[in-house]
């Protein structure tokens, strides 16, 4: 495969190796560990934090499965119980799918797009913070016994101070609340990476398929997330001011909270997974040894996911009595939904069709989401239908749906994902013995603790009660369901099992393991700090696939002595200016320290909010603070310096648009 | 537990499914108390209906997509063991994405759509034409049980107030009022009916009817709090003339006991505070926070289907109502034991 080495492009000037490693290099020690920007640090640490709540929220699972097995069974109590399911579903919605997703796109989008990192290092770095930060104050409240207990939904008037005085409540608005801040502002950093560095040569329809789902799901978190901050906070006022927004003794209305909190909610579901359709399609054309059929349908159908997806939240709120116009209208909206993934599916078998597949592990999860995901689909086009979503809305027929759906969307391509890009990000193979295994008890263990559920919810089994009387006979169906659960569990824990063998003792992957299309695999394994020796440019959708790909020509120009990057235009990805990137600096730790503290203080007392604000003035007034903390980052300095470094860079603009594109 | 009485079309139906259903239960498992595909009422009828089309429409697009799906991926492997040119002819991608991925789904999702638009005008229209007048009855959702009133517009004085359990005219249509005194509660009974929420500061109405005669089982279906597991109702259908007269026997209060026995209990009813929160018609407990006892002894379940109402589960509920449902409202009442088995003889007394 072609490579970007020096040694196979002679006339390139070589550089100075050594001083571009120590400008990329990240700090050391104990301290430097808070100073990291580098976007796959940022990234691996989002992957990890995430992987570690996943398995969290999976032990919380595995809890409830556990006390729902036998008819009324008392290993959890009711009030435990609350806790458990609430913790479960937070996790699993705000710890786990939202951040790894984005994780994973900060961690590949600057590979896949050429670039030597991300754009806005620093907000990126001070968001994992808040998630980090968040994700330490819902667990300590968790193991203190203080988890909030109604759910992840939170509907008051039960979430309203007169019914739930537990401090639990306040740590989920808190908490939602800061995870808001980091997501929103890991997506603007993703949306400014992918628009404006991409490498020379990557117009807007070269993208990877991957990079584009990021993108759609970077939009969405802007457009969705503010909703949900906002009635978050109105509930924050609701409980610690005596505020009436969602209480109807004072004018207020509880449908408030459903409308806002579910314009959030339903889009957030495909937050989640439109990122997974877009590894799906990287895992398809490299499997297939072909691209994607149908490039632009595939993309469009994102895209239309994106914004269909904003239209659809009040079939969650059929049974509260709306007029039946109006939710009929959402019936037509939620079957319209599911045309653009039918397009995809038809897309990504057209692509097997006419390639020659691979049976890898990271193959068999995506035929598994196919199969999973095509259940979850068909049972949430039954859930459109106003009537019978009134016989099986909050029963376990939609437990099973939105199980099929998440887990069939967002958790097998994870894995696919996983196996796919695990060679790149720690240099070593995973077992693909090991993997199938890890496919197989996952894919038996999904339809065992699920498919049974939507026989319950036939059979009347409402969702969220902590027990059931024997005589309803829901017990045969709850036990399968459990085993299933464990099962499910037993697939995860070999995962792990084949993760820590490969990284101890894993055959080496070299470059590219699997020939696979996409600039990423043109780099080492895992990628050097500065992630590319030399830029590369791209001419077409499967750069390493180009025959001449070795005498494609390289971006040259940028300094090795700071942190430089190329910036190009929107659409067509022309040069147009260098930037220099801020460096390793504790900033938006200490940044994000203080923006937690009036959100967390709240909870202690209400002087708490102006304290941290002020703090987090401070914090901010030092970010922006011209020469701060030693970086030596002349274009972030002030005004002056600012004017001076745009006409250089312009200046240099102009030279490198010469002597850029050699050849 | 009392059972649905389930008519044969709907276990035709059921085995059906069964024989339909990919073999990963095991088996089918019988009909439950709540079932929501053994219907016995028209909506829950046509709700169930629907729900059949969709699922045999479910199953063939399943098999089909699974189908080209498989033969693609063997067509592909053939090829290469073959050493044949994988490519894919441009008009067959196109034919498939066309067709597979945007004209078939669209025509079954519009004969859904279609259908399910239909079957809501059908459910919807039940009991509102005009001449019709449904019985009334108001349900009032608590945390965690059901305050039942039922309405006579014509007469005030015929108005009375129950708990947890509603009484029906078979063949009837019913309009259910629906409130909630402090949270979001959801009134579903799955054979009759899909669920309606009852939202403090709302008022939502559901029309159902039942066909026939028979006890139905319902459960809150939206998460109202600690006990949201524990908070049942039945529904029990009886003909017209017996429902008449069940309502007329409603009206009567209830004259102070003159059997000693009950007597007693009327006396430690009172002495201990029970009235302050309960009321039993003709008598001076008047509370209302708490389940109407008027009758009580016609209930069939106390604690709102969480125990059958005999005495033994009677006296353990009143002695420690919290570790029979945990989080509920009733507080503990100490009481000894000849006057625990006074008050047990005079509660179930009254019917």
């Amino acid at each position: 495969m072609a490579t970007l080495d020096p040694a196979l492009a002679p006339d390139t000037p070589a550089g100075d190796l050594h001083l571009l490693e120590r400008t990329w290099s990240a700090p050391r020690g104990l301290g430097g560990w808070f100073m990291h920007v580098n976007h796959r640090r940022i990234g691996r640490r989002y992957i990890a934090t995430g992987l570690a709540l996943f398995l969290l929220a999976g032990l919380e699972a595995l809890a409830i499965r556990t006390q729902l097995a036998v008819p009324e069974n008392d290993f959890l109590g009711p009030e435990a119980y609350r806790q458990v399911f609430t913790m479960h579903g937070a996790t699993m919605m705000f710890l786990f799918a939202v951040p790894i997703m984005e994780g994973i796109g900060i961690y590949l989008v600057p590979l896949m797009i050429g670039a030597r990192d991300m754009a806005l290092p620093r907000l990126n770095a001070f968001g994992y913070w808040m998630y980090l930060i968040g994700a330490v104050t819902l667990y300590a409240a968790f193991f203190l016994g203080v988890a909030p207990n109604s759910g992840w939904f939170n509907y008051p008037p039960l979430s309203r101070r007169e019914h739930e005085l537990t401090i639990g409540i306040d740590v989920w608005w808190v908490v939602v609340s800061m995870l808001e801040v980091a997501a929103l502002v890991g997506a603007v950093g993703l949306i400014v990476t992918i628009f404006k560095m991409r490498a020379p040569g990557m117009s807007l329809n070269r993208m990877p398929i991957f990079v584009w789902s990021i993108l759609v799901m970077a939009f969405m978190i802007v457009f969705a997330m503010p909703t949900l901050m906002t009635t978050s906070i109105f509930l924050g006022l609701d409980r610690m001011v005596g505020a009436h927004y969602f209480d109807p003794a004072g004018m207020g209305d509880p449908l408030l909270w459903q409308h806002i909190f579910w314009y959030f909610g339903h889009p957030e579901v495909y937050i989640m997974f439109v990122p997974g359709l877009g590894m799906v399609s990287m895992v398809v054309a490299t499997m297939s040894r072909r691209p994607v059929y149908g490039y632009t349908a595939v993309v469009l159908s994102l895209i239309a996911t994106g914004i269909l997806s904003f239209g659809l939240w009040v079939h969650h709120m059929y049974a509260t009595g709306l007029p039946r116009l109006g939710t009929s209208l959402f019936t037509a909206a939620s079957m319209l939904v599911t045309l653009p993934t039918s397009v995809q599916f038809f897309c990504w078998t057209a692509t097997f069709w006419g390639g020659r597949p691979r049976f890898t592990t990271a193959l068999h999860f995506v035929l598994g989401f196919l199969v999973i995901f095509l259940i979850g689909g068909i049972t949430g086009v039954q859930l459109g239908s106003v009537p019978f979503d009134l016989q099986v809305h909050d029963t376990f027929f939609v437990v099973a749906h939105f199980h099929y759906v998440l887990l069939g969307g967002v958790v097998f391509p994870l894995f696919a994902g996983i196996y796919y890009w695990w060679p790149k990000v720690t240099g070593r193979l995973l077992s693909e013995r090991l993997g199938k295994l890890n496919f197989w008890l996952m894919f038996l263990g999904v339809h065992l603790a699920f498919w049974p559920q939507h026989h319950l919810g036939f059979m009347g089994m409402p969702r969220r009660v902590y027990t059931y009387l024997a005589e309803m006979g829901w017990g045969t169906l709850n036990l399968l369901s459990t085993v299933g659960a464990f099962t499910v569990a037993a697939g995860v824990g070999v995962f792990l099992v084949n993760a820590a063998v490969s990284l101890r003792r894993g055959a080496p992957a070299g470059d590219d393991p699997w020939a696979a299309e996409s600039l990423e695999w043109s780099t080492s394994s895992p990628p050097p700090p500065y992630n590319f020796r030399l830029v590369p440019t791209v001419r077409s959708r499967t750069p390493l696939w180009d025959p001449d790909r070795a005498e494609q020509p390289v971006v040259v120009g940028l300094r090795d002595d700071q942190r430089e990057a190329l910036s190009t235009t929107l659409l067509d990805a022309r040069p147009d200016h260098r930037v220099v990137l801020p460096g390793p600096t504790i900033i938006p730790f200490v940044a994000a320290l203080a923006a937690a503290t009036p959100f967390v203080g709240v909870l202690f007392g209400l002087h708490w909010v102006p304290i941290g604000a002020a703090l987090t003035f401070l914090a901010f007034t030092a970010w922006n603070w011209p020469h701060h903390l030693g970086t030596r980052l002349e274009p972030e300095g002030g005004p002056e310096h600012r004017l001076a470094a745009a006409e250089r860079a312009r200046e240099e603009a102009e030279k490198a648009r010469g002597e850029e594109v050699r050849r | 537990m009392p059972r649905a009485p389930a008519t044969a079309a709907p276990l035709r139906r059921r085995a059906a499914a069964c024989a339909l259903l990919p073999a990963l239960l095991g088996g089918c498992v019988g009909t439950g108390v709540q079932d929501v595909l053994a219907p016995t009422g028209p909506q829950a009828a046509r709700i169930a209906d629907w729900f059949w089309i969709s699922y045999a429409l479910a199953v063939a697009v399943f098999v089909a997509f699974a189908a080209i799906l498989a033969y693609g991926l063997l067509r592909a492997r053939r090829r290469e063991r073959r050493g044949e040119p994988a490519e894919l002819p441009p008009s067959h991608g196109r034919g498939l994405v066309i067709w597979g991925g945007i004209v078939v789904p669209t025509a079954i999702l519009l004969t859904l759509l279609v259908l399910s638009a239909y079957t809501d005008r059908r459910i919807s229209r039940l009991g509102r034409g005009p001449g019709e007048h449904p019985v009334t009855i108001q349900v009032v959702g608590h945390q965690f049980w059901w305050e039942v009133r039922y309405r006579d517009p014509a007469n005030p004085h015929r108005e009375f107030t129950t708990a947890n359990e509603l009484r029906v005219p078979v063949g009837r249509p019913v309009r259910l009022v629906l409130s909630a005194r402090d949270v979001i509660h959801s009134f579903w009974v799955p054979n009759l009916h899909g669920k309606m929420d009852l939202i403090p500061g709302r008022t939502n109405d559901l029309v159902l009817q039942v066909d026939e005669p028979g006890v139905y089982r319902g459960q809150c279906a939206e998460f109202c709090g600690t006990q949201h597991a524990k908070m049942a109702m039945l529904v029990e259908a009886l003909p017209p003339a017996e429902f008449a007269a069940w309502w007329e026997r409603q009206l009567r209060p209830h004259p102070t006991p003159v059997d000693s026995a009950l007597a007693r209990g009327h006396d430690v009813f009172m002495q201990n505070g029970c009235g302050l929160c309960h009321s039993i018609r003709g008598t001076e407990a008047h509370g209302s926070v708490a389940p109407d006892l008027s009758y009580f002894g016609e209930r069939r379940t106390i604690a709102a289907g969480t125990l059958p109402n005999t005495r033994g589960h009677l006296g353990g509920w009143i002695s420690d109502p919290q570790a029979i449902k945990p989080g509920n409202r009733m507080p503990a009442v100490p009481l000894e034991g000849d006057d625990l088995r006074a008050l047990l003889s005079y509660l179930h007394s009254l019917r």
